[in-house]
């Protein structure tokens, strides 16, 4: 079930260089929203832009009532989102999309976020972490002085990754995850993140036998099944071995066996 | 009393507001924000006698104050429809009318002899305007004798209502009108997307896989608005005028334009109770203004005697 809900703002606070914190009180949501899901919401009354913009959710404070989303300045949208200010009211939908699942029995979870793709993650991580399962988090940033899963998940071991070096290992989050599979033994993943990321993460699951679950990205447009904009591949038993499924609808999340990577 | 009541092509519907195919899916996802039942008919996503994955992503790219969309008109095929959908759709008390297209003449025809063997629909939308699909709808719904054509072969394996859906995309839409409404016609609706493109400079490509897609969303109104305004003084059958509706007063301009009922498309993505919406400010209108039936503003703004 999900809600179109002009929620209460209580913070709209910058984190880091271009990165902001978004947090409405909107009880409709925190009931039933679960880690991996969404909200789509409204920049503002205007026209242009004029489609909503769908964020990972990355937490939600049940007793407070309120939900919590992390997004980047990349265009005219997120821009004016930096506008809005608590006490104000911003439109959203939600919660939509299938979150992630709990495999039965597993006790040792690897998180793997490129990007802003940590914040679904630390919605993950509480869940995670309140069942006894064992977690890892290993987040790959462009460089230092971005937001990071050290700062979101101070008490979780956290491993960083930079494209520059500048913070913790010098490479993808991708291959300083490689290097730890030889190391310790993950009877899962959940990762999140820009495509190409994900790609490389599947193969290495495929190597490796490590199943997993991956949220992906896409071009979105209702975000509640409807308008077909938002397809991905996934495999199926037809003549071609696939068939197009929705990111917002079927997924953001799919079991990494089932994607057909691009 | 006001009565919001409008009749089109024989069908009575209980105010003019209907979806526009391809935005509404099959209706079972906005059923769970409003009750359906609100609206004048459903038009269900365009239906082909095959199955069709489609184009590939990205399909959407967003402009100012618009969309563009390349979707290539996936849809599970007609037996499915037939057999797993439109059970479902029963449910809802309301007209429905199902969108249909084809890649030659004679799937037209399969298609509109399929859909009335079907039982339970209310009428037919002739999708021969969509702009997305290589060697498909392009082709019909910009050349008048083909047109006629693919409206004539569903005529002649149909009782039902048949509305021919134009393209904006020809130099007279007016032209278009007049041969389909000749062919068999007994409504059209317009307009369908407009062709457009975006070119993302980082990437010095396309943003669309497609390349090219439809533009719809406010952007189009004055276009759409012009487009009834003219085929209103064409034709003599009904028009369902489209084209970023986004709430009542747009809707009043097409009415007022010449359009018996109208479509909410686009804004269904942006607010999924945007036909619901509609319908209220339809009704706040003729209350704040004394008008006591709807049918009075049809055409209005032509003028008496012009």
């Amino acid at each position: 079930m999900s809600f179109i809900v002009d929620a209460e703002i209580t913070h709209n606070r910058k984190v880091a260089e271009g990165c902001y914190n978004l947090t409405f009180r909107a009880p409709e949501i925190t009931g039933s929203a679960q880690p991996g899901q969404f909200v789509h919401l409204r920049c503002g009354p205007t026209l242009d832009p004029l489609l909503r913009r769908p964020l990972g959710i990355q937490g939600v404070k049940r007793e407070q009532e309120l939900v919590q989303v992390l997004y980047q300045i990349v265009g005219k949208g997120t821009r004016l989102l930096t506008a809005f200010e608590p006490g104000g009211r911003v439109n959203v939908l939600g919660p939509l999309g299938r979150g992630f699942t709990l495999p039965a029995g597993a006790r040792r979870a690897a998180l793997i976020a490129g990007g802003l793709g940590i914040a679904p993650l630390c919605f993950l991580y509480e869940e995670l972490a309140e069942q006894g399962i064992a977690v890892e988090v290993f987040h790959g940033v462009r460089s230092a002085g971005q937001v990071s899963a050290h700062d979101l998940i101070p008490d979780g071991r956290v491993l960083m990754a930079s494209d520059d070096g500048s913070l913790g290992y010098h490479g993808s989050v991708v291959k300083m995850f490689e290097d730890h599979i030889g190391l310790e033994t993950f009877d899962f993943f959940f990762a999140t993140g820009p495509s190409p990321m994900l790609r490389a993460l599947g193969k290495l699951a495929e190597q490796h036998n490590l199943p997993g679950q991956v949220s992906l990205e896409e071009r979105m447009g209702c975000g509640i099944g409807a308008c077909l904009c938002c397809n991905c591949r996934t495999k199926d038993k037809d003549e071609d071995g696939w068939r197009y499924s929705r990111v917002c609808a079927d997924g953001p999340v799919f079991p990494v066996e089932e994607v057909v990577w691009p | 009393m006001i009565n919001t009541a409008v009749e089109l092509a024989g069908i009575k519907l209980k105010n003019p507001v209907l979806t526009a195919s391809g935005t509404f899916g099959y209706g079972h996802e906005y059923a769970k924000y409003f009750d359906l039942s609100r609206l004048g008919a459903l038009v269900v996503k365009t239906l082909t006698l095959e199955p069709r994955k489609g184009n590939p992503p990205p399909r959407i790219a967003e402009t100012p104050c618009g969309m563009l969309n390349a979707v290539g008109l996936e849809n599970p095929g007609a037996a499915y429809f037939v057999r797993e959908i439109l059970p479902d759709l029963k449910q809802y008390p309301v007209p429905l009318i199902v969108s249909i297209a084809g890649c030659s003449v004679d799937e037209y025809a399969t298609m509109a002899r399929l859909m009335t063997a079907a039982g339970s629909i209310d009428a037919l939308e002739v999708n021969i305007s969509c702009p997305n699909v290589k060697a498909g709808g392009i082709a019909f719904g910009t050349v008048p004798e083909m047109a006629a054509e693919v409206i004539r072969a569903v005529r002649l394996n149909t009782d039902l209502p048949v509305i021919a859906k134009l393209t904006p995309n020809v130099t007279d839409i007016a032209g278009i009108a007049v041969v389909v409404v000749e062919a068999g016609a007994d409504a059209v609706s317009l307009i369908n997307t407009v062709t457009g493109m975006v070119i993302d400079i980082e990437r010095r490509r396309p943003v669309l896989a497609n390349q090219v897609g439809g533009l719809s969303g406010p952007a189009v109104r004055p276009i759409a608005v012009r487009a009834v305004w003219q085929v209103y003084r064409a034709v003599k059958v009904p028009i369902i005028g489209m084209g970023g509706i986004m709430e009542g007063r747009d809707a009043l301009e097409f009415m007022l334009a010449g359009a018996q009922a109208v479509a909410v498309g686009t804004a269904n993505l942006v607010n999924p109770t945007a036909a619901d919406d509609v319908v209220r400010g339809i009704e706040e209108y003729l209350e704040s203004h004394g008008i006591s039936d709807v049918n009075e503003l049809v055409g209005a703004a032509h003028g008496k005697g012009e």
